[in-house]
């Protein structure tokens, strides 16, 4: 084992400047695939989260507004709302849902915008009453808002996914496009150190020949390149890990959890779980192309 | 402890056996002349040995073991069995004399005590007692192929497998090393050589084997170079 450590060491050493370049790549491509898994994770926290809050709102006709389904100068009539309301509970995809009346609506308005100078401009009267709506799946919402959106007496459907939408589209764009350039990058850190073990082995040809001749085991005599590539992937890991773990404490814990208190953030143990997946697609990368590269002059 | 039955070898991508319809056998402790001209098929019969390529036809048993059916993981087991020696020597220029010999043993996962007892006493066996610490290139050729053989003989294999060992050599330094390759063939070891030295062959008089475009063509007790 003494021997496998030295000529290990001894490889590492002579090929020193390759073997940086490898931790570098490394672990600029590990901290954006750790980074990519993080970010990947947090959108997910956020969708949960906003999709869970959201809900579809039926604002029903009054007589200050105007719309297809509304007639002039009228409010919904009960019938038209109990017709509504029906309708609503009747769809399978409806969990929840109440109504909102005018008083109620004004409450929420002098609520939210006390102090403020619009406060007094509004009355009671002009208000919308609405239904409120709360699905079972927040992702299957187009049925229903067709559905009421054509109904007599509604005004018109608010959707907050219309909002949203475009955001997590986005969001996942950003992602994946995290992920796939980090993909990119770890096949480059990969094929640098298939290539780095290849020249490593031609360069001691001569000592591997004889090492076959003389009965050396293929697990001896590939164990020292193993070892080279394994230890520049877990030094690219464990910078990587460094890295992600800065990342979370200097953007999330010292700012986005103190500014941002009523969203839901990633934390150690989100980082944690990308860690270990930094560490395992870092071993797997510097095992196979070794195994690749040293194929042939293990070839019996 | 090496039989060849009807064995052929053609190399991927030729027309031409490199061996073909070889039976023979080599008895433990024999010593073994093969020659014949460059491409009769010697190092294609020292290699089917080794294993390192497989017979295209036929069966190569060593030491009782049919090696054409061993799997990959098995070869390095039957290597150990059988030291090996090239014309060229081999050795590793930045590795000195003891560390070339030891370096058979550590790769096979000898423990240190053994390598530290037994690389000493191979070296004085093949004559370099005390030469131990010097690099390869401070030596002679004779010197460098008897650390060569020092190397194959360190882990006292069955079989020792010699090609072309006196091929850059002088006469003098010839006759010594085929004095060890005796000496160690007495002390019970098969010995197999390739060789074009005639001088050597009709010295020694051992048994012969010739081959000619891949077969055999005489098979001699006590044989000379180039009699038939």
């Amino acid at each position: 084992m003494r021997h496998t450590f030295a000529e290990a060491f001894s490889g590492l050493r002579r090929n020193a400047s390759m073997t940086l370049a490898v931790v570098v790549t490394m672990w600029v491509s590990l901290s954006l695939f750790g980074a990519g898994l993080l970010a990947a994770r947090q959108v997910d926290l956020l969708k949960d989260r906003w999709y869970d809050k959201i809900e579809i709102s039926a604002f029903l006709c009054v007589k200050d507004v105007k719309g297809d389904n509304c007639d002039t100068g009228q409010d919904a009539t009960d019938a038209e709302k109990a017709a509504i309301l029906t309708a609503i509970q009747q769809n399978p995809e409806t969990q929840d849902v109440f109504y909102e009346s005018k008083q109620q609506a004004f409450d929420q308005f002098k609520q939210v915008f006390a102090g403020s100078s619009i406060e007094d401009s509004l009355t009671v009267d002009q208000m919308q009453d609405s239904y409120r709506i709360k699905l079972k799946n927040p992702a299957n919402y187009q049925g229903l808002v067709s559905e009421i959106s054509t109904m007599k007496g509604v005004q018109f459907v608010q959707d907050l996914h219309v909002y949203l939408d475009p955001i997590f589209t986005w969001l996942n764009a950003l992602r994946w496009g995290t992920i796939g350039m980090s993909v990119l990058l770890l096949l480059a850190a990969s094929l640098q150190i298939g290539n780095t073990i290849r020249m490593a082995a031609f360069a001691r040809r001569r000592e591997l020949g004889i090492m076959r001749l003389v009965g050396a085991s293929n697990i001896y005599i590939m164990l020292p390149f193993l070892l080279e590539s394994l230890f520049a992937a877990v030094l690219g890991a464990a910078l990587a890990s460094g890295t992600l773990a800065a990342g979370l404490y200097f953007v999330i814990v010292q700012n986005a959890q103190v500014s941002l208190k009523g969203l839901r953030w990633i934390g150690w143990s989100d980082a944690g779980l990308a860690m270990a997946g930094v560490t395992g697609v870092a071993i797997v990368l510097s095992i196979v192309p070794t195994l690749i590269a040293t194929r042939r002059y293990l070839r019996v | 402890m090496i039989r060849f039955e009807d064995v052929s070898k053609v190399y991927e991508g030729q027309q031409r056996a490199a061996l073909k319809n070889v039976t023979l056998e080599v008895e433990k402790g024999e010593f073994v002349f093969l020659v014949g001209t460059s491409g009769s098929g010697k190092s294609t019969f020292l290699r089917l040995i080794l294993r390192e390529y497989r017979a295209t036809r036929g069966h190569v048993y060593v030491a009782g073991k049919d090696i054409s059916k061993l799997p990959a993981w098995k070869i390095p087991g039957l290597r150990r069995q059988i030291g090996t020696v090239f014309q060229d020597f081999r050795l590793l220029p930045g590795k000195t004399v003891h560390e070339n010999v030891a370096f058979a043993l550590q790769v096979i996962g000898k423990p240190s005590s053994v390598i530290k007892k037994v690389v000493p006493e191979t070296l004085e066996l093949v004559g370099l007692a005390g030469k131990g610490d010097r690099l390869p290139e401070e030596l002679s050729g004779g010197e460098q192929q008897r650390v060569a053989i020092a190397r194959a003989f360190v882990n006292r294999p069955r079989i020792l497998i010699a090609d072309e060992p006196t091929g850059n050599l002088d006469p003098a330094t010839s006759v010594g090393i085929m004095k060890l390759l005796d000496r160690i063939n007495r002390a019970d070891t098969t010995v197999v050589m390739a060789t074009h030295d005639s001088a050597i062959v009709d010295q020694m008089r051992k048994r012969v084997i010739e081959l000619d475009a891949g077969q055999i063509v005489r098979d001699q007790v006590k044989g000379v170079y180039g009699a038939r």
